[in-house]
Formats: C-alpha cells, sequence, structure tokens
C-alpha cells in the first residue's frame, strides 16, 4: 500500500484557471501574458516588481500564524538546567538538615541534589524517614579524574511510592576519603556499593561485607576509572605499579599479604 | 555402651556446595555457595561476574547510536526491551519527541518481547521443577514471536531494532495482519499453559508458600517488576512514568497476594494476557506518519545527566546517562538492570528451604546473566 502511494505522481490538482505549477502567489499577475521585447526600464520595473512582490510573500509568510509543526519534525528541544531549591522535598531536606543542600538543579525533569559526602547518612535518614523515599532504584558512581573538588561523584537515585516523585543525591569525593555505607537505610544499596567499590575503588565505610562482585578478588585496578584501559589489561601486566606488585596479573589474596607474586601467576 | 564412634563424613553438621556455575538450573553461570544442614539451606552466598563483558566501560567509547547494538547483549532474551531503556534515556536527554507510529512500533516490538521473555522463563522455570512440557509449547509460540522480529529486523535474538528518534524501519507488508493472527490466538495458547500448570498438584506443592517476600522487604530491597508486584505492590513504570504512548494503552496491573512463588507464576501469566491486550489496541489503533524524527546526522548533547527507565520483563531496566557539554558519547553510562537487585534477595529467600527450593527461587526471579554481569 505504501508502494503505491509513493510510485503515485506527486502533482496536486492544479486550480481552474491557473497555469499547473504556479505558486499560489502567483496567480492572477498575468505571468503567463504573451511576451513582448521589453525596453531595460520595464526590465528594471518588473525586477522590482518581482523583488517588491517576494518580499511581500516573505512578510506574509512571517505574519501568518505558521502552522506548529509535530515536535517530531521540530529541532530537538535540548533540556534547560533550572535550579531546583524550590522543590518542597529539596526545601524540606535544607531544613531538616542543617547545611545538607550544596546545590539543587532540576535537568530534563529530574531533580538532582549536591550534598556534602560526610553526612550523608543523616541525608538519606532523614529523606527516608521524613519524606518518604522508602525505595533506592540505583545506586553508581561517576569519575571525573582531575576534578577540583574531588574526583567522584556518587549518585544515589531513590524514589517515593506515594507520588512517584524520583531525587537524585550527588555526593562528591575525594579519591584518598571514603563514604559512609547507606546499608543500614535500603538494604538494596548493599550490592549497589559493592559495585561501586569494584568498579571505582570507593570504600564505604559500615558496610557489611565490601567485597568485589563483578570482578575477582585480587584484581588489578577498577576497571570503571577513566584511567583504567579500554582495551583492559593483560593478566600478566600491573597497571597500578606503585600499588600492586609487578608482574602479578590477577593477584590472589594471600600474594597481597605477603607482597610477593608467584612465578607461576604470570600470564601465559 | 557410650557412643565411641569417630567423627565420620556424615556427622559433619554443615556442608559447603558450590551450585553452579555449570549446572543447568542456574540459567546461565551464576555460582550459588550453599551452605547446608542435610538438605536444608543454613545460608547461600551468589557469586557474580563470570559473564562480565564491561559494557559500561565500552558505552564510555562509543558514539550514542552505537551503544544500541551493545544493549542487546546484557540482557539477550529482552534485546528489543533494552533497545527501548536506552533509547527512552536519550531522548530524555536529547529532548526528543517521537512521531506516533514510532512509539506504537515500539510498544508492540516491547510487548512482543514481553510475551517471548516470558515464555522463556516459563519454560525454563517449569523444566527445573520437572515439568518438560510447557517447554515444548512455549517455545513453539516463542518461534512464532520470532519470526515476526526476523520479518521486521533481520534478526531475531540481537535484534538492534529501534533507534534514537524512533524505529529504524517501516513494518513490512503483511507483518500487521500475521502479528494480529498471533494476538488473537494467544490467549489460547496461555490458557494450554495454564491447564498444564495452574491447578497441577505436584507444580503447587513445589511453588506455594516458597521463597515468601513480603512487600515491606520487597521495597527494601528493591525488587522491581514480578518479583515486586507478586508481593502486592502495584507498581509498574508504564504506568507512574509512561513512556512512549503508553498513557494512551488500557491495562492493568496485575499483582499476587501472599508474595510466593505460585504467585508469582500466576503474575507473569496474567501479564502476558495484559501484553495481548496491549498489543490488540497498538494493531487497531497503529496511527499513519513517519517512523523516525527529524534528528540531526550528529547527535550532540550538553553537559547534564538523565536517567530512563523502561519496564522491562525482569523489571526496572534503568539507564543513567551522565554527557560533558557538545559530547557525541556517553561520558559515562550507567545501566540499572533489574535482574541483579532483584538477584540480591535470594539468600533471604532460600534460607531455611531445601535445595530443591533454591532452584524454584532461581527460577522465580527470572534473572539473565547477561544483564547481572554486564
Amino acid at each position: 500500500m505504501s508502494d503505491n502511494e509513493k510510485t503515485t505522481p506527486d502533482h496536486a490538482p492544479a486550480a481552474p484557471g491557473q497555469p499547473a505549477g504556479a505558486a499560489p502567489e502567483a496567480a492572477g499577475t498575468g505571468a503567463d501574458a504573451p511576451r513582448p521585447a521589453l525596453t531595460d526600464d520595464e526590465k528594471a520595473a518588473k525586477i522590482a516588481a518581482a523583488k517588491a512582490k517576494a518580499e511581500a510573500a516573505k512578510a506574509a509568510k512571517a505574519a501568518a500564524p505558521e502552522e506548529p509543526k509535530p515536535p517530531w519534525e521540530a529541532k530537538p528541544v535540548t533540556p534547560e538546567h533550572q535550579d531546583a531549591s524550590a522543590d518542597p522535598d529539596v526545601a524540606a531536606l535544607a531544613a531538616a538538615v542543617d547545611g545538607a543542600v550544596l546545590a539543587a538543579d532540576s535537568f530534563a525533569g529530574d531533580v538532582t541534589v549536591t550534598i556534602p559526602a560526610d553526612r550523608i547518612v543523616e541525608i538519606c535518614r532523614a529523606l527516608k524517614g521524613d519524606r518518604g523515599f522508602t525505595f533506592l532504584v540505583d545506586l553508581t558512581a561517576i569519575d571525573w579524574l582531575d576534578r577540583e573538588q574531588g574526583r567522584f561523584d556518587v549518585v544515589y537515585w531513590m524514589h517515593r511510592f506515594d507520588d512517584s516523585k524520583r531525587i537524585r543525591l550527588v555526593a562528591a569525593l575525594r579519591e584518598e576519603s571514603s563514604i559512609a555505607s547507606v546499608t543500614g537505610v535500603w538494604r538494596t544499596a548493599n550490592w549497589l556499593e559493592r559495585e561501586v567499590y569494584d568498579m571505582f575503588g570507593i570504600h564505604f565505610e559500615g558496610h557489611p561485607a565490601l567485597e568485589r562482585i563483578l570482578t575477582w578478588e585480587g584484581f588489578n585496578g577498577h576497571p570503571l576509572r577513566k584511567d583504567f584501559p579500554v582495551e583492559g589489561i593483560d593478566t600478566g601486566a600491573a597497571i597500578y605499579p606503585d600499588v600492586y606488585p609487578p608482574g602479578g596479573g590477577p593477584v590472589r589474596p594471600d600474594e597481597l599479604e605477603s607482597g610477593e607474586p608467584k612465578a607461576e601467576g604470570k600470564g601465559d | 555402651m557410650t557412643d565411641q564412634r569417630p567423627p565420620s563424613l556424615f556427622d559433619v553438621e554443615e556442608m559447603e556446595v558450590s551450585f553452579g556455575p555449570q549446572h543447568p538450573a542456574t540459567h546461565g553461570v551464576l555460582r550459588v555457595q550453599l551452605k547446608l544442614d542435610g538438605e536444608r539451606i543454613v545460608d547461600a552466598k551468589p557469586i557474580i561476574g563470570y559473564l562480565h563483558r564491561g559494557t559500561e566501560k565500552l558505552f564510555e567509547t562509543m558514539a550514542f547510536p552505537q551503544c544500541i547494538p551493545h544493549t542487546d547483549r546484557m540482557d539477550y532474551v529482552t534485546s528489543a526491551t533494552n533497545n527501548q531503556g536506552f533509547c527512552v534515556a536519550m531522548e530524555k536527554l536529547l529532548g526528543i519527541t517521537i512521531p506516533p507510529r514510532a512509539a506504537y512500533i515500539r510498544m508492540m516490538l516491547a510487548e512482543l518481547q514481553r510475551l517471548a521473555s516470558h515464555l522463556v522463563w516459563l519454560a525454563t522455570h517449569a523444566i527445573d521443577l520437572g515439568a518438560i512440557t510447557p517447554f515444548f509449547y512455549t517455545f513453539r509460540e516463542r518461534d512464532a514471536i520470532l519470526d515476526l522480529f526476523e520479518s521486521y529486523c533481520g534478526a531475531r535474538l540481537t535484534l538492534n531494532t529501534m533507534k534514537i528518534g524512533g524505529a529504524p524501519f517501516e513494518l513490512p507488508d503483511g507483518w500487521v495482519e500475521r502479528c494480529s493472527a498471533l494476538v488473537d490466538a494467544f490467549p489460547g495458547h496461555i490458557d494450554e499453559y495454564e491447564e498444564l500448570l495452574t491447578n497441577n498438584r505436584i507444580w503447587k506443592r513445589r511453588t506455594i508458600g516458597v521463597g515468601v517476600v513480603s512487600p515491606e522487604d520487597a521495597i527494601d530491597w528493591g525488587l522491581t517488576g514480578p518479583p515486586l508486584r507478586g508481593s502486592g505492590v502495584r507498581w509498574d513504570i508504564r504506568r507512574v512514568f509512561p513512556y512512549d504512548r503508553y498513557d494512551e494503552i488500557e491495562f492493568e496491573i496485575p499483582i499476587g497476594a501472599n508474595g510466593d512463588t505460585y504467585d508469582r507464576y500466576l503474575v507473569r501469566i496474567a501479564e502476558m494476557r495484559q501484553s495481548v491486550r496491549i498489543l490488540r489496541q497498538c494493531l487497531d489503533r497503529l496511527p499513519e506518519g513517519p517512523v523516525m524524527a527529524k534528528i540531526p546526522k550528529v547527535l550532540r548533547a550538553r553537559d547534564g545527566m538523565a536517567y530512563g527507565s523502561v519496564e522491562a520483563p525482569k523489571g526496572e531496566l534503568g539507564y543513567f546517562i551522565v554527557t560533558t557539554d557538545k559530547a557525541t558519547e556517553p561520558y559515562r553510562c550507567r545501566v540499572r538492570p533489574p535482574s541483579f537487585v532483584n538477584l540480591q534477595m535470594l539468600p533471604e529467600m532460600v534460607r531455611g528451604h531445601l535445595v530443591a527450593d533454591l532452584v524454584a527461587v532461581i527460577g522465580t526471579l527470572d534473572i539473565v546473566l547477561g544483564e547481572i554481569d554486564r
């Protein structure tokens, strides 16, 4: 059926008394009159008239209420960053925990609150207890490598069932420091924090069993850090030679303690 | 005479057994380290990561549209839904509105994929519990669904069938009619499966009261999808954060009452009936028009972060995308995998049960290791 539509010649039925193909604006201007030889003046006048007409058409087009394009044919509307400190939950959090809200931003419909990392448990308890955010959807991290206020962002994304509201917390963290675990607030956080530890090397204090989860115990490095090579590491290569013994590849925990890799541990 | 026997192998009170990673009932490469007291499970510890491919790291090196084929490889039995999740998140980040026809095509593909995924779940779950017959019935219908996918996009498993801004192709000739015939016949097929299982005494003995989850626990452990709804929480992303055109579609969210394995089975069966209902509405209302929005050739994002999620057959599948200014690839793309979060509750659910119940609980969680390990 669609094939038929495409093969049909695409000419609109011409209005009576109007040459086919002429633009509607040109109707009645005598464009199809016989053409005698024109003097230069006449030519200039004609050009001027045509120009005036084109401009008039342009103006008319601009003035006429343009038919609104459906949004999928218009240019995408890039979302804007907006201040979200007026959001009721952000305001309540700022009132409940002093100094909890460093910044609040709304982008693409998501509210993001920047918080101090050292008060994360207090803030999460306030949000869960007083504001009803009983569901932790996701917990992850971002590595900004050389950022001034700390290398990592730990991101918490939580949900409230009553009105399906979601809010995101972002805590900036320095590479050498650690952040408190929120496993006591939501039990979901257990594996999510383990994954962040595994992938980024961020330590969560008070986590019941902070072990690697996707890679193995003794793996060299943390894969989602920006300085970890995308192509991966050779099992024989130590990419953090100052931290891990050279040539150690996947280092077993007992080797880590002794600090001496076993010769047969080298990749083949 | 007092008991003077030397301690034997059978006197040991707790025994450690490794279940998997090469066990047919673990649905992939899941390993569960079990502490057993006889046949009873004292503790279980899932060990995952055997299928880790670093997908999130790979996303950081690829232009936005290039990421979509890689989403297929995460939950490989529901690749259309994975594509949809990524596209929904990207469209939110870039401010793209997709044309209605594209949205309807996407919804149809996603619901077909949900049916296919639930059929795989039902087949493997039933085989794990000793009922091999449903497998032959469910895979018959799954094959018909995969045929529909094949005629739409050429692939059967890793579909790569959605684009940022719409759907990649117009529906081929006769597709709507074929899909319509399948949708009409499907309720009868679901009846067949139910006839085999729902009132089956063995099935009930194996599933009722196994792996009970209270609604409070389900929320605290972050369960989503059928495991959450089986516990009686009426929550579905398609309803609370409608994407594509789900706000125009009528459907119900089935929930369970007791939160056990049998209820989750009933919820998924009811969900299949709702999927059929959604498909029927999509086919009847399928609007005309383009299937792609007008988007720039090179997609550039501004600095920001956006989270978009869809109701995958396993639960809430979310993509959290962070971009820098004028970037053509994600700075960070986090996938919130439903199976990963759902599997976390396994030890809670099996503690005190028998080893055979562990198989039932793994089946009822409906996990796919490709998505857990990414």
